[in-house]
């Protein structure tokens, strides 16, 4: 490990209980790596996190960190965030905890435009409970619970937060690390509610199930089918219809809530 | 404060109890007939400098408490039945990771969406086994507008001092009937504050306690950087599945409460010395048995009441007196018999337990408990 983003971890947790080969590793590394660059104070920064593979992210960090019930940790982080502004809050949440338990969290957290900066840790699937299909794992691909094949259709989960109104939205994979934390520090600078959605592997559970190959092939697949909006600007349809766009995909200003609470707090006063 | 006499309902007792003992930070989801005590909150908070937030659900103001509990403010959330049925999660979760905080459950008919506006006092079960796993709770319950100010000053205390989710266990009766109030000037009343660490934070063990099983509690954003979690942990707060510390740890979560029954239980009885026949009543219903017991006096039958304030943990040594004295024991309560259970645990065979249970969205009327009282008192043991 780097000796820069060594400080930012709790080494005497380490080694994380994550399989050999997971992305949720990669996420971490790019997210201390942007806490760095910001310049963040570790004692005024914290992490909330729920329940999940993912969420188990918290407990390596040296932060202040809350690991939470299932689905709830923007809920939590809310009250984190609105009782004590100051603090620098991120949330770590797998796509399962955000988007099907926590999903009525999620699209208030993005309402309210309440200054979080959440990190969707989207392997499309639930990991921990051993690969049973979740709101994002797309149409026909097989988990423990679709064994023929998922009949649902995926969440588009940025357009999602865009339409709840949230005011940074940006999507990665883990084979674009810098690119990660390029987006982890402009979101955190966003004055408002910020998601991230990392693309990430979990050879394990979704990759395996779904004949996806070594850790290594998962990688190559994030790094061909995730391309810039530029790129999939000069694609025919049939060209796009297996890519995502991936970069910022959504920027816009509006009032943040814990702003808004404390002007009133000052018209009063 | 005003020292002028105030016509106030029980729901605006409550608030007003919340900002006196220090709570600064509400987060709930409107239901009747709780739903007062948002909204006083939410006029009143922003005037004092506090937080009142309305979340989308009963679970994320919950979640949201804890939160901000953890931040260091003193919390709260209000709700009724369905609301509460929906908080259980993580009233489990504050248990377990020891977050103060106060719920108050202004109780409804159930189940389910029962009857929005009609008294009952179903919960009482919920209030001590709704989260899943053993635990231990402490639940309070009001019987007059005074009062529901004063318990909810002491759920906060309670909540503080032993690092709990306190309940206030209110019916619609009490949530919404208006008396004269002159409520407490500041000071008149203890107000109770967490104690923080004063120890460096390589020396801070979040979840190590000395001998009165509470451990001093830190305050995100000021240096501990400590972790928390709903799983069992050991004194460093993280994650372990070793028996012995799992035992340690649940052990110590019940001891912090049982070491201090005489502190957390209080109750009022009157006219229990000489009577034949004592009846065992809270809340609302408590209000209707008084009455019923003074008309029974006035029948020259001896008879007394004994209202419990803490109704968990249940106060089982003034119970178990009064059983081993041979007192019968009369229980009126609106449900089908839920502390009825409890007393007739603990009565154990020593003393006859009655009971008058309603549960139909009335509030149990004086004459239906004094002819109950009529009933029990004139039959022998036996018949
Ligand atoms: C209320 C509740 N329901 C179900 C579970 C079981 N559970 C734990 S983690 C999980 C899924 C996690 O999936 P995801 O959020 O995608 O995280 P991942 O493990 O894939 O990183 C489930 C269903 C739980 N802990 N709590
Ligand atoms: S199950 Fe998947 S997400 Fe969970 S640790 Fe293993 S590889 Fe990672
Ligand atoms: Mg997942």
């Amino acid at each position: 490990m780097l000796p820069e983003i060594e400080q930012y971890f709790r080494l005497e947790k380490l080694p994380h209980m994550w399989c050999p080969g997971c992305g949720n590793g990669i996420i971490l590394h790019s997210l201390v790596k942007a806490i760095d660059k910001l310049c963040l104070d570790q004692d005024r920064t914290t992490m909330v996190s729920g329940i999940g593979c993912a969420a188990r992210a918290s407990g390596y960090l040296d932060f202040d960190t809350l690991h939470t019930t299932h689905g709830r940790a923007l809920a939590f982080a809310t009250g984190v965030k609105f009782a004590k502004p100051e603090l620098n809050v991120f949330v770590l949440t797998g796509d399962g905890d955000c988007t099907a338990i926590g999903g009525n969290h999620f699209i208030h957290a993005a309402r309210r435009n309440i200054n979080l900066t959440t990190i969707v840790f989207n392997n499309n699937i639930y990991g921990m409970t051993g690969g049973q299909y979740s709101p994002m794992t797309p149409n026909s691909c097989r988990a423990t619970t679709s064994p023929y094949g998922n009949l649902e259709r995926p969440f588009n989960l940025t357009e999602l937060a865009i339409a709840a109104g949230a005011t940074f939205v940006a999507r990665t994979t883990t084979y674009h690390t810098k690119q990660l934390t390029d987006l982890i520090i402009e979101g955190h600078k966003n004055k408002g509610f910020s998601l991230i959605e990392v693309i990430t592997h979990c050879p394990t559970s979704f990759g395996r199930q779904n004949k996806m190959g070594t850790p290594a092939d998962m990688l190559k697949w994030q790094r061909d089918h995730g391309i810039s909006a530029m790129r999939y600007e000069n694609l025919n349809p049939e060209e796009r219809a297996d890519k995502f766009i991936i970069g910022v995909l959504h920027k816009t200003e509006a009032p943040e809530y814990t702003t808004e609470y404390q002007k009133l707090l000052e018209k009063l006063g | 404060m005003s020292t002028e006499p105030r016509l106030i309902q029980g729901n605006e007792a409550c608030a007003e109890g919340a900002i006196y003992a220090g709570m600064r930070f509400y987060a709930g989801y409107p239901i009747t007939p709780s739903t007062e005590i948002a909204e006083i909150l939410a006029r009143r908070l922003p005037q004092v400098g506090g937080k009142f937030l309305q979340m989308e659900d009963e679970i994320a103001s919950m979640a949201a408490i804890i939160g901000g509990s953890l931040t260091g403010a003193k919390v709260m959330t209000a709700t009724s039945g369905p609301g509460f049925s929906l908080k259980q999660e993580n009233i489990g979760y504050a248990c377990m990771a020891e977050i103060p905080c106060v719920i108050a459950n202004v109780q409804r008919l159930g189940p389910s969406t029962g009857v929005a506006t009609a008294p009952a006092q179903g919960d009482v079960m919920q209030a001590r086994w709704g989260t899943h796993g053993d635990h231990p709770i402490i639940a309070l319950t009001p019987s007059s507008v005074r009062e529901a100010f004063e318990l909810t000053v002491r759920a906060f205390n309670l909540a503080e001092q032993f690092r709990v989710p306190v309940i206030l266990l209110m019916d619609e009766v009490v949530g919404h009937m208006r008396e004269k109030v002159t409520l407490p000037q500041p000071g008149e009343f203890p107000v109770v504050n967490r104690v923080k660490p004063t120890c460096s934070r390589e020396n801070y063990y979040p979840y190590k306690a000395d001998g009165d099983k509470t451990p001093p509690m830190a305050c995100f954003g000021e240096g501990y950087r400590y972790h928390v979690t709903g799983l069992f942990h050991d004194e460093s707060g993280f994650a372990t599945e070793k028996p012995e510390i799992i035992d340690w740890q649940l052990k110590r979560l019940h001891e912090k409460i049982n070491q201090h029954l005489d502190e957390i239980i209080t109750y009022t009885s009157e006219e229990t010395e000489d009577a034949d026949l004592v009846v065992i009543a809270y809340g609302g219903t408590a209000r209707a048995v008084s009455r019923a017991v003074k008309l029974a006096r006035q029948e020259g039958r001896k008879v007394g009441i004994f209202r419990p304030q803490t109704i968990w943990p249940f106060p089982e040594a003034a119970i178990g007196e009064l059983a081993a004295s041979g007192k019968k024991l009369l229980v009126a309560e609106m449900n089908y018999g839920q502390l009825l259970l409890e007393v007739q645990r603990v009565a154990a065979g020593r003393s006859e337990v009655h009971s008058c249970l309603q549960s139909n969205g009335e509030l149990t009327q004086p004459d239906v408990i004094l002819t109950k009282i009529r009933e029990v008192y004139e039959h022998a043991p036996g018949n």
